[in-house]
């Protein structure tokens, strides 16, 4: 963002990565997926680099206001200095925080998740979207709650799986009935309260009994909370848990 | 005349009993922090119309939404028919609005007594689902008691007031029939009720007139003496949702479930670092307490859901913790506050109107830190609820409290904390390292 700035540029977009697409190497690969599908559509956009930090969501998750709004209004004076009018962001969390709880705190901008952003450039022509190496492959749609129940985005992420040629199958929980994946309310940050069972292991088992060839996720949280469950039942030399903008990305090669 | 006497000190009786009740739960209610809800006046009603009059949420699951449908519209029609029965309890007359609605009575008392069939099948199955088929969410933990004696004690209730109203107009079908009944003759051989007039003369048609007034007058009394004992049941009951389903729906959050109640109190503080012009307006020597310690900490939004909680257990049901066996269920959050502020009640009744510290509070002596620290904030209670009560905003403030007041939080959770603080990211990485991923292959 500086850079663009500095050269005399205003990006249209910024792009939010958030802490897990910058720091997790899983989550990375997600990050990368929306850049080159950014890129590929030649979207003027850019991202805060070192300025970004932690929206302050787990922190609020866990009962911490103090340091939600320290965390909400750092940001927010970084994104106001910038004059930012619209963000993309690749977590859903990062999404429900800045589009609900920052416009209180005085920061008030457009925000979309990176589904409706990929839903958007397909409706407008701007990126075709072949099945690719999905045609004809089983995939199911976990719902990220942030995404889901608490902004009710469910057709986005779905519209754009569609178009992959490939046979989108629902669980019994999903959209409104979507069961979490375990990791939110900052339960990602710690062990698990004494109970019978894991939830992520819950939702894997739930997600594999349809024995699908992907598990589809929009969120970096629920991407570790799957991929932990298949490979808690072992399965995950049949069915791999890939994020709905890798989906894309790959099957266009970009 | 001395059945009227009866009636009309039964009466007004009944009717004192439930305002002084009805007062002390709005007393309760008001226990809680005042907060605004005047917007959006047309869209909550709206809401109203449609979840709580319009049940649209029960419709998630249809068998029980269906057995509910019939009970509930008994229950609404039925209060028609209290007119007459009031009129003719304080005026000694029978039936008395029969001779000048004519077909429309008929119909009138015909349609309310199929509805009543229909509440009979749905109370008998309600009784079935929760004491033999035992579903789930109707045996779970938190209801062994009286929670479970109280859910059984309504259903049963509203059993013996059906027969009631069979007994009373099944007999009197009968005594029309020889010109027997205390109703007006009208020249016909029947009152022409849609399911007396066939059961009435089956059950009772050998029985001799003086039983039968016996019978018909076991009937009328004891309906509307079940009427009188539901009405003062409600208040210590989770029944009370049939009336505050009205306005806790029309009280409903209408902002997206994601976004969590913003601290005025946090913000007053925070902003002077960022905005230098910007003048607090909070006392700065004012004692605030952070979060929800106590049902005094809540709003009266809280604590109006929490007696607007029938106890169903759809919140619970859909819950990723409970589902995998921890401690956390929505419904026992709800089902605490209420316990919680009754508590609070009773001790300020006993002791002149001003509550004497008893060394409890919500939390801890309540809902424990397990409960509390367990929860995904995932939504899925908030969606589930028929009535729209939001358990997670009561959690939320029960984890500031513990956060901002008492600083137990888990010990991961702190740790996490301070690599929000120091590194801008919930985990220990340096905030210099956050663009490397874009060099990166």
């Amino acid at each position: 963002m500086q850079e663009k700035i500095a050269n005399g540029e205003t990006p249209d977009i910024l792009f939010w990565v958030g802490c897990s697409g910058s720091f997790d190497d899983r989550a990375k690969k997600i990050t990368k997926a929306i850049v080159r599908i950014l890129n590929h559509v030649g979207a003027n956009f850019a991202v805060l680099g070192v300025e970004e930090s932690c929206t302050g969501d787990p922190a609020k998750r866990a009962g911490n206001e103090f340091l939600f709004q320290m965390q909400a209004m750092q940001n927010i004076t970084v994104l106001n200095g910038y004059d930012v009018k619209k963000i993309v962001t690749g977590c859903p969390h990062c999404f429900n925080t800045i589009k609900n709880e920052y416009p209180e705190l005085g920061g008030k901008y457009e925000v979309i998740h990176h589904t409706q952003l990929v839903q958007q450039l397909i409706d407008e022509g701007k990126l075709k979207v072949q099945g690719g190496e999905f045609k004809g492959k089983k995939i199911v749609f976990h719902d990220p709650c942030y995404l889901g129940r608490a902004n009710n985005v469910y057709e986005a992420p779905r519209d754009v799986i569609s178009k992959l040629d490939a046979e989108l199958v629902e669980m019994k929980r999903s959209k409104a009935n979507g069961l979490c994946c375990g990791a939110g309310g900052a339960q990602m940050f710690k062990e698990a309260e004494k109970g019978t069972k894991e939830v992520n292991n819950e939702r894997a088992e739930e997600a594999l009994s349809h024995n699908p060839d992907v598990i589809a996720v929009g969120c970096p949280f629920c991407n570790t909370m799957m991929t932990d469950g298949v490979k808690h039942f072992n399965k995950e030399d049949k069915t791999k848990v890939l994020d709905v903008a890798e989906l894309i990305a790959s099957a266009n090669d970009l | 005349m001395i059945s009227s006497i009866i009636f009309v000190v039964l009466l007004i009786g009944s009717s004192v009993f439930f305002y002084i009740n009805a007062k002390k739960i709005r007393r309760n209610i008001l226990l809680g922090k005042d907060i605004s809800i005047t917007d959006n006046k047309a869209e909550r009603l709206k809401t109203m119309v449609l979840v709580a009059l319009g049940q649209k949420k029960m419709f998630t699951r249809p068998v029980p939404a269906i057995l509910h449908l019939f009970l509930y519209a008994a229950f609404v029609i039925t209060q028609i028919e209290l007119i007459e029965i009031i009129y003719d309890g304080i005026t000694g007359h029978h039936r008395a609005f029969r001779p000048a609605l004519g077909g429309f009575y008929t119909f009138m008392v015909s349609f309310i007594e199929i509805l009543s069939v229909l509440a009979f099948i749905g109370t008998i199955a309600f009784l079935y689902r929760r004491n033999l088929l035992k579903v789930p969410r109707l045996v779970k933990s938190e209801l062994n008691g009286w929670p479970k004696l109280d859910a059984n004690i309504i259903l049963i209730m509203e059993f013996v007031l059906i027969c009631f109203i069979f007994m009373m107009n099944g007999a009197d079908e009968v005594l029309y029939s020889r010109g027997q009944s205390h109703a007006e003759n009208l020249g016909d051989r029947t009152l022409g009720l849609a399911i007396s007039s066939h059961i009435g003369p089956l059950i009772y048609g050998g029985m001799p007139d003086a039983g039968l007034h016996v019978i018909e007058r076991i009937g009328w009394w004891g309906h509307i003496i079940m009427v009188f004992s539901f009405l003062n049941y409600l208040p210590f009951s989770k029944h009370l949702h049939i009336l505050l389903a009205f306005p806790n729906t029309y009280f409903s959050n209408l902002k997206p479930k994601g976004q969590f109640n913003n601290l005025f109190e946090v913000t007053d503080v925070v902003k002077p670092n960022f905005d230098p012009s910007y003048q607090p307006v909070l006392d700065p020597n004012a004692v605030i307490g952070f979060g929800v310690k106590d049902v005094k900490d809540l709003t009266w939004k809280n604590l109006l859901d929490a007696y607007s909680c029938t106890e169903c257990g759809r919140c619970t049901a859909a819950c990723p913790q409970n589902i995998t066996g921890k401690a956390l269920s929505p419904r026992k959050i709800m089902m605490d506050t209420r316990d919680r502020m009754e508590d609070v009640g009773k001790n300020m009744d006993k002791n002149g109107g001003t509550f004497v510290d008893d060394g409890k509070t919500l939390l801890g002596d309540y809902i424990k830190h397990e409960e509390i620290w367990a929860c995904n904030t995932c939504n899925a209670c908030v969606q589930e609820c028929p009535v729209n009560i939001d358990p997670l905003n009561i959690i939320m403030g029960l984890r500031q409290q513990l956060v901002l007041e008492q600083s137990s939080a888990p010990n991961e959770l702190n740790g996490m904390f301070s690599n929000l603080e120091n590194n801008g990211a919930p985990w220990q990485f340096s905030p210099a390292d956050r663009a490397n991923w874009i060099n990166e292959n």
